[in-house]
């Protein structure tokens, strides 16, 4: 019983330590955003590698995901003859949920499993250590960059998504299964409001996208520096990645529509 | 040269160094001193904490008790920027030579000098180019790490470390896994650089012939304590058995060929069953 209750104490207070190191971890980071603005070169690459390296996943999923969200909803909505309605709900479902959401996840696959394998592995050959003994902090030349990046990469990628999968739900509705253009943009036009649903769904992106870079960067820097420990970081870095977003998707959506 | 003699003109000083790792005592009472402008080893068995050493002089670690002091600063006192500020002054190679592997032979060697210069580019050139020279490596400008050898990438690690024209060098077990000629290189290289830069090089290493041949000092450690120091001649005629036995490479001594065990008759006969 002893026992139980002593395990008990030490994950809990080993999982208070690990959220203390990271917030210290992202302390150092923001110390180091400001002098990002002498050296854009350093963010730009990295949009590059963590955004535009994202695009095909981002293209792909959009497009189908709307096309599919556009089946369904065709089938649904016909029965209560609100076919109409189908760019509504396509454009909502996409703005307000979808697009953050499953961005958000398809970053953590692809573009946060990156980050920390790439950060763990400098980590694993030294190559953080023999920065900083060259007196270049990597919290400032490796972290800072990359955190910016992700925040700034997430949003973007997000709107992609979501453009494309409306596009998808108009090849879908319209082109096959015939619907009226008219309506489907007309309605859409009129039921979609640029405040709460359009700017509630850049908020949600910009909130992921500083999760799931800070979660991406920190399990790096943090990984035990051996093959197992990078493994096992990356690992965690898409698991924690994916419930936060799910958790904090429902708290927004609550704060926001609720 | 003694330690003692040359006290008053040391780069490195460290006083009553305690340093543990859990309940592992690394270091218990260590006093190091390191004369500015020679080639100092710092050697022992594996596992005595000699790369632990090289981390808390570059102020990645910070000790328990007592003070290491580079120049005339405190190391583990310095503030953040200052300490960023003393390691310009301080090179490090690190045991795998830690390129940046993204980055190939040149831009590897360029790295601290685009980091601390605003220097225009034809002179970053001719600044690597001539690192790049100091090591025979001129002609591997355009190779990625993954294409050299361990020598070569050791030499190019060492070209990096030398960039910024540091006052202190410290090497991390330069000679290990190397094959002959990669390792008369380096030797020669690691003393010819020392002379002619007037650079300060700490050596940490198991490999007695290799550093006995450059080093000015040597201070053996074991078990969180400095055994003996003084010149390779000296250590080599040491009056410790340990020492001699280290020095020499004996297979047999106070350090005993056997892992503690019961014995031999013991075992074989099973008698505790």
């Amino acid at each position: 019983m002893t026992d139980f209750f002593s395990r008990i104490g030490r994950s809990t207070l080993g999982v208070l330590a690990r959220i203390g190191r990271g917030c210290l971890f992202l302390w150092h980071a923001l110390v180091g955003l400001p002098g990002l603005i002498l050296r854009p070169g350093l963010v730009v690459a990295q949009i590059y590698s963590i955004g535009v390296l994202s695009l095909i996943i981002i293209v792909v999923s959009g497009t189908f995901v709307g096309a599919v969200l556009a089946l369904q909803g065709y089938n649904t909505l016909v029965n209560f003859g609100a076919q109409d309605s189908l760019g509504v709900l396509v454009a909502l479902s996409l703005l307000r949920e979808l697009g953050p959401v499953v961005t958000a996840l398809l970053f953590a696959g692809r573009a946060g499993s990156a980050l920390t394998a790439e950060i763990g592995l400098m980590k694993t050959t030294e190559q953080l250590s023999s920065m900083e003994m060259m007196a270049v902090d990597p919290m400032r030349r490796v972290i800072a960059p990359r955190l910016l990046a992700g925040f700034i990469s997430m949003p973007l990628l997000a709107a992609i998504f979501s453009f494309l999968g409306i596009m998808g739900a108009y090849v879908v509705g319209v082109g096959a299964l015939g619907l009226d253009e008219g309506p489907f943009w007309g309605q859409m036009q009129s039921a979609v409001d640029f405040r709460d649903d359009v700017m509630n769904g850049v908020i949600k992106s910009l909130v992921f996208g500083f999760v799931a870079s800070w979660i991406a960067v920190y399990e790096g820097y943090d990984a035990e520096p051996t093959a197992e420990g990078v493994s096992r970081a990356t690992t965690r870095t898409v698991v924690h990645t994916s419930l936060a977003v799910l958790g904090l998707d429902f708290v927004l959506t609550a704060l926001m529509f609720g | 040269m003694a330690a003692s003699d040359s006290a008053d003109d040391c780069i490195v000083d460290i006083r009553n160094l305690h340093f543990s790792r859990g309940r592992n005592v690394i270091f218990d009472g260590v006093d190091i001193r390191i004369p500015r402008g020679s080639v100092t080893a710092i050697m022992g068995p594996s596992g005595t904490g000699k790369t632990t050493l090289l981390r808390l002089i570059g102020g990645q670690l910070r000790p328990d008790a007592g003070e290491v002091r580079v120049g005339d600063e405190t190391v583990h006192q310095l503030r953040h920027r200052q300490l960023y500020r003393l390691r310009r002054r301080m090179g490090l190679l690190f045991q795998s030579g830690a390129l940046f592997t993204h980055l190939n032979v040149f831009e590897n060697v360029a790295f601290p000098l685009r980091e601390h210069t605003d220097l225009p580019e034809p002179l970053i050139r001719d600044l690597v180019l001539m690192k790049l020279q100091a090591v025979g490596l001129r002609g591997a400008r355009d190779l990625m790490p993954a294409e050299l050898s361990g020598g070569m990438a050791r030499r190019v690690a060492l070209a990096r470390a030398i960039a910024l024209d540091p006052a202190i060098i410290m090497y991390d077990e330069p000679f290990a896994g190397q094959d002959p000629i990669s390792m008369g290189a380096l030797v020669t290289l690691i003393r010819t650089l020392n002379d002619a830069l007037g650079l300060t090089s700490v050596i940490v290493s198991h490999d007695v012939a290799e550093t006995a041949r450059i080093a000015d000092l040597i201070y053996v450690i074991s078990q969180g304590r400095v055994v003996e120091s003084g010149s390779p001649e000296q250590l080599m005629a040491s009056e410790s058995e340990w020492v001699r036995q280290f020095m020499h490479g004996l297979p047999d001594g106070p350090v005993p060929f056997h892992y503690p065990a019961d014995s031999l008759a013991d075992d074989l006969l099973d008698t505790r069953r």
